[in-house]
């Protein structure tokens, strides 16, 4: 086939992806509450000792995306599995690893931007001051797609599985970890006043060879899911 | 004739008969380089300057970091031949890696965190080295745990194989940027993982551990992907007579 | 020998290591031993049976 028809079918499954998911508006704000609700369990836990808040910040707000980010991942290929569509995607003509992308791209329209868009209230709650909440917002716009991608491997992996939301999370949560360490670390090192150019060519990097390398792990993961 | 003996290797009989006449051959030197390795750990390698005789646990430590390194490695590629290929051998001998990778893992973690005790007075730190290790004993335990989930072994070895190599190209990412974050609040201790140079006669004990724990992976893992072979070929008739003629 | 046995006063540390060690390497050997033997009396069980009827 022609790439022609595969970009169509491409902007055909983001568009299919984004209406459904408007149509059910309220269940796209759960990851939403889930994020903001986990950060603010944190004062509650540790104490709101201000300083102490605002030292942690960055790291509460991120590690809360990344548990946001799981527990949303099963959504991209639950309801397309049940009903039989993720077969036809991987028997047509078109590179499964373009589905997938589009699917991926479709998943961070819907929860990742949100959680970029909430960042500076959570800031606001952890006594994060503005200049770091700018820097934490670049690395959550830069980060929070990896999540999406490498997360989407998981998920094909186990979307077969009558219990995979448990194994989901073991399979994937190391693998957030250079992301989580680099993103935390700018705001940290921003924050001090010290350059940050190694951290973004670090999320950079990862942002690149994610969207190069996971699609076709997906693809392939799907394809051994459903044989 | 290499290629006949690999293409015969990977019918599940031959290979099961052949590790069968392989292993007492490599079971015995694996326990003469192990005792050997003992013996010049334990007895003939001097007390440390710094660290008095507690450093003798490198010479369990050290071997079992690298193994756990090493068999993830071998665990990936099988999965990859396993994918490429359709090698049952391949699947059998991924899965059986990854058990006892994890083990390695393990005994690395616990080996380390008890060498820190009486050099840093804690019972864990979180240096760079002992932080990858336990990331990496989670990659093993997923891999394990989703071979599990999965009922049919032939599905459940391609699932485990890509998640393998996709482990793979992350451990060098994961190992960078945890060594990169454990520098960033490192205090004025040096690792004391790290010698800056290590004398002959300590190094002799250790390259003695490394050679026996490879032997015995080697070893170990024929044991296991036999176990597993018979498991999945229950139905075969080779099987069935072998288990008869017991 | 006691001086062996007392690695210079991190007895404790050093033994422990080697012990678990030595109980993961054993556990490794024995683990397969036994399911190797079990799984082969399970399977000539079943063809009895199947011979049986």
């Amino acid at each position: 086939m022609n790439s022609a028809s595969s970009s169509a079918a491409f902007v055909l499954l983001l568009r299919r992806d984004l209406i459904l998911a408007f149509r059910r508006r309220s269940e796209m704000l759960n990851p939403l509450l889930f994020f903001v609700l986990v950060t603010a369990l944190f004062p509650l836990g540790i104490g709101a000792n201000p300083v102490l808040l605002k030292a942690i910040a960055q790291g509460v707000i991120w590690v809360a995306a990344l548990l946001a980010s799981l527990l949303s991942l099963d959504a991209v290929f639950r309801s397309d599995f049940d009903d039989g569509s993720l077969e036809q995607y991987l028997l047509s003509s078109h590179p499964v690893s373009v589905l997938v992308l589009a699917k991926v791209l479709a998943h961070w329209l819907i929860t990742g931007l949100p959680l970029l868009i909430i960042a500076p209230l959570l800031g606001v709650l952890l006594d994060l001051p503005w200049d770091s909440i700018k820097i934490l917002m670049l690395t959550l716009a830069l980060g929070t797609p990896v999540l999406s991608l490498i997360g989407s491997i998981g998920v094909a992996l186990t979307v077969g599985l009558r219990r995979g939301g448990m194994i989901l999370s073991l399979l994937v949560l190391p693998l957030y970890i250079p992301v989580l360490i680099f993103a935390a670390n700018a705001v940290e090192t921003a924050a001090a006043g010290l350059p940050i150019t190694a951290h973004l060519s670090m999320l950079v990097g990862l942002l690149v060879l994610a969207l190069s390398l996971s699609p076709l792990a997906t693809a392939a993961a799907l394809r051994v899911s459903l044989s | 004739m290499i290629s006949r003996f690999f293409h015969q290797l990977g019918s599940p009989r031959y290979f099961y008969r052949f590790s069968g006449s392989l292993l007492p051959w490599l079971a015995v030197p694996c326990a003469v380089l192990m005792l050997a390795g003992l013996y010049q750990g334990l007895v003939v390698a001097p007390t440390d300057y710094q660290q008095g005789d507690s450093y003798r646990i490198i010479y369990i430590h050290v071997p079992s970091a690298w193994m756990s390194l090493f068999i993830y490695m071998v665990m990936a590629g099988a999965g990859a031949i396993a994918l490429i290929w359709h090698m049952k051998l391949a699947e059998v001998i991924a899965i059986s890696s990854a058990h006892i990778g994890a083990s390695f893992t393990f005994l690395a973690l616990i080996t380390g965190s008890i060498w820190g005790k009486p050099m840093w007075g804690t019972w864990w730190v979180w240096d760079a080295r002992l932080t990858s290790e336990l990331i990496l004993l989670f990659l093993y335990l997923g891999v394990i745990a989703l071979y599990n989930a999965i009922d049919d072994k032939r599905t459940a070895a391609r699932a485990t194989a890509i998640l393998s190599i996709v482990g793979v190209v992350n451990i060098p990412i994961i190992h960078y940027s945890v060594e990169w974050w454990n520098t960033l609040h490192q205090g004025p201790t040096v690792t004391k993982f790290d010698a800056p140079s290590i004398d002959m006669s300590m190094l002799i004990p250790l390259l003695l551990m490394a050679a026996a724990f490879k032997l015995y992976y080697v070893v170990v893992v024929l044991m296991r992907a036999r176990c597993e072979l018979l498991e999945r070929e229950r139905n075969t008739q080779w099987v069935n007579e072998l288990a008869a003629s017991k | 020998m006691n001086e062996f046995f007392h690695m210079g006063g991190y007895a404790f540390y050093v033994w422990t290591s080697y012990a678990i060690a030595l109980v993961v390497l054993v556990l490794n050997v024995l683990v397969p031993l036994r399911n190797r033997r079990r799984l082969l009396a399970t399977i000539a069980r079943r063809a009895r049976r199947a011979r049986r009827t």
